[in-house]
């Protein structure tokens, strides 16, 4: 067996991997090296891998994201860290104009194998610019896949993937994430960046998550076992492009579906992820598709409003029970 | 130019209604969506609009009569081609050729008819039911009305796959116990009527050696208590299973005008119910159980189904279907498959034979198992592959465990 380890140190030992076993890969971003990264991911690999390899970059997303872009299209292979998603909006016009066009508009000439990792989510009291999951907005992008390390086991092995990919990847780690505890599977050497995983099976609602929200559903499914409701928890793990199959597989054996997302409803992966059970799996349905998504403000500071804006394990457990036994729609 | 005014249907349902007065005469001018008589049907007494312009050259049925939507009631002449009316097959037959050249006369336009099925009222009975519970009901062709009186025993009004389910299994939430045995063998006969209809059926039917397998469960059985006893049936819904996890094209759903192969083999066992009637549930993912899991999931199921305690789950569950009359002497069956299914297996009794074994005959065991199977899916062939693989694992019964 394994000896017990932090998604965190999953994170690092992913990249430690990387910088090992490549030497095109390298790593920038803001504060990665001589302060250890914001969320302490990159600690120590300054003195192992040195100034070169792991820089310090200024306050200054789109031009190191820019050239991040530039490093790989050159022949390098790049992994950007945006200390969190709302900076990375400061970048989205390198990542949506450049990174996710070039190899179309090239006629497929060049390639941008760049990986750029990006906190995300809410939870620790981080306010309303540090805590929005905006992974949804990055998932209506063509040209761009998105990924969402839920587990010890992806946070250790999805970074590989990305790198593989001649594409660019965004990955999307759950700040509230860093500090889960497990074990890795023993034995495992990789995964892939395109399946859905089923993470509990079961057969009268699939409760469909990633990211941050998975444990919150598994909390909740083991809640609902006890009251005799078997709910299934589909982890999509990539968000773009989803994983229509296993979704709709999901969706046929339990007839119910109740999608957690982080994000605000409107307008968002939820939002797709509803529409495509209508389009493929409707006659499979016996109740409506329902939502627990975060409440549509800013995310307050306080911790009392912060826990009651974000998607709980409460709030799941009442909205399937709803669905299962019927009553008024649920938000 | 001669219109010919037939009988409008003015429901889906309604297939015949009967004349109880003309509101127009012979000669008389009628406008468009003017009513022109009244009819009698289940739901009352309706105004008939016409929307044709014309005179009434003709009417055809006497009042009181009983006629099929469609039939021709009246004949006009459009309006201003001057055709003068014809004379009538009915006892009053006052037209006058006068009236013919008289589209001056002023007829009052007739009371407003009532809406007799209009949007709103279609809307109010519009039956709330969840997209899944639709097309199970379809698929046991359940009718609306069958489905409406389960609405109003439904959660909130609404009807789900598991009242569906209820209403298969003879026990509607809705439906006083009384009318449980009705409503299972509407069920059925629906089910079987689609069955019958969509199903291009095709039958094989083989006859085996069943010794090795019976001294199989003779051995088996010896050497365990009573309740671990094996029975004949297990064995040969064990060999289905595999055979149909083996061979592609009996285990699945035809839906949507394709073939949908199913990942796991969910036996469904038909199961007599006390009193008449049938139900089928599941052996769930009989081809990776050893037998004494299924024997004891069977048990189960049995005492489940003759105490009325099924779980909704076990009768959508079903990807193909054994039936067995063996204990009831007949020696072969020829089943109609449960839509969606693609293939039903049966087995008869087993009869002692003359049969020819190395070479001389002697008195043998043997088994008639026969295949009924969907041609949209697979061919005879397909089907001798299938029916030759129970029979091989039947002459292996040690490896089925």
């Amino acid at each position: 067996m394994s000896a017990p380890l932090t998604y965190r140190e999953a994170a690092r030992e992913a990249l430690r991997a990387a910088l090992t076993a490549d030497a095109r890969v390298f790593l920038m971003g803001e504060d990665v090296g001589r302060y250890g990264g914001c969320y302490a991911v990159t600690k120590g690999l300054l003195q192992e891998f040195g100034p070169e390899r792991i820089r310090d970059t200024p306050l200054s997303e789109s031009a190191f994201v820019g050239a991040g872009i530039g490093a790989a299209i050159a022949g390098l292979r790049p992994i950007v860290e945006i200390m969190t998603v709302n900076f990375s909006m400061l970048a989205l016009d390198q990542i949506l104009n450049n990174a996710a066009t070039l190899c179309h508009m090239s006629g497929g000439q060049i390639s941008v194998p760049l990986v750029i990792r990006m906190a995300t989510g809410a939870g620790r009291q981080l306010a309303a610019q540090h805590s929005h999951s905006l992974e949804g907005w990055y998932a209506h992008i063509p040209g761009i896949r998105i990924v969402a390390p839920g587990t010890i086991d992806d946070a250790r092995f999805m970074l590989a993937a990305a790198l593989a990919c001649p594409d660019p990847v965004l990955l999307f780690e759950h700040i509230y994430l860093y500090n889960m505890e497990g074990e890795l599977t023993p034995g495992l050497e990789r995964v892939d960046i395109a399946h859905a995983a089923v993470r509990r099976p079961g057969r009268d609602v699939a409760l469909i998550t990633y990211g941050g929200s998975l444990p919150k559903c598994l909390a909740a499914a083991a809640e609902l076992a006890a009251e005799g409701i078997e709910a299934e928890v589909l982890d999509l793990r990539t968000l773009r492009p989803l994983d229509d199959a296993t979704l709709m597989e999901s969706v046929r054996r339990t007839h119910r579906a109740v999608i957690v997302d982080e994000g605000w409803r409107s307008g968002s992966l939820a939002a797709e992820i509803t529409t495509r059970i209508m389009e493929q799996a409707f006659y499979d349905l016996d109740a409506p598709v329902a939502r627990v998504c975060t409440a549509e403000v800013p995310l307050p500071y306080p911790k009392h409003l912060e826990d009651a804006a974000l998607p709980s394990p409460a709030r799941i457990i009442a909205t399937a029970r709803t669905l299962i036994r019927g009553g008024a729609g649920t938000h | 130019m001669e219109i010919e005014f037939r009988l409008p249907s003015l429901g889906a349902d309604m297939e015949r209604a009967t004349l109880t007065t003309w509101l127009k005469k012979p000669g008389e001018a009628v406008h468009r969506g003017e009513a022109i008589a009244v009819v009698e049907t289940e739901k009352g007494l309706i105004d008939i609009e016409c929307f044709d312009e014309g005179i009434v050259s003709a009417l055809i049925v006497e009042p009181g009569t009983k006629i099929a939507v469609g039939t021709v009631l009246a004949r006009l002449t459009a309006a201003g081609t001057g055709v003068p009316p014809t004379s009538v097959p009915r006892a009053a037959a006052p037209a006058t050729a006068a009236a013919a050249a008289a589209p001056a006369v002023r007829v009052p336009p007739p009371p407003a008819a009532p809406a007799a099925a209009g949007p709103a009222g279609e809307a109010a009975a519009r039956l709330r039911i969840s997209p899944a519970a639709r097309r199970r009901a379809q698929e046991l062709g359940l009718t609306d009305a069958a489905l409406g009186r389960l609405a109003a025993g439904g959660m909130g009004g609404i009807v789900h796959i598991e009242d569906i389910e209820r209403l298969a299994a003879g026990g509607a939430a809705a439906a006083p116990a009384a009318d449980a045995r009705d409503a299972m063998r509407v069920v059925i006969g629906n089910a079987m009527a689609r069955a019958k209809r969509e199903i291009p059926h095709y039958y094989l039917g083989h006859t085996i050696d069943f010794a090795a397998a019976r001294s199989f469960l003779q051995r088996h059985n010896a050497g365990v208590p009573v309740a671990e006893r094996l029975l004949e049936g297990i064995l040969i819904a064990k060999a289905v299973a595999l055979a149909a996890a083996r061979i592609a094209g009996f285990n699945g759903y035809f839906r949507d005008g394709r073939f949908e192969r199913a990942p796991e083999v969910n036996l469904g066992m038909a199961i007599a119910v006390r009193g008449g009637g049938l139900v089928a549930p599941a052996l769930l993912a009989a081809d990776r159980k050893d037998l004494r899991t299924l024997m004891h999931e069977f048990s189960e199921l049995v005492s489940r189904v003759r105490s009325g305690h099924m779980r909704s789950g076990e009768f959508t569950a079903a990807t193909i279907t054994v039936t067995s009359l063996g204990e009831d002497g007949v020696e072969a069956i020829y089943p109609i498959i449960n839509p969606p299914q693609v293939a039903i297996v049966g087995s008869g009794c087993v009869v002692e034979r003359p049969g020819v074994c190395e070479g001389s005959v002697a008195v043998r065991p043997q088994l008639t198992l026969t295949l009924a199977a969907d041609h949209r899916v697979t061919d005879g062939r397909a089907g001798a592959r299938f029916v030759c693989t129970i029979a091989e694992l039947l002459a292996a019964p040690e490896k089925l465990r």
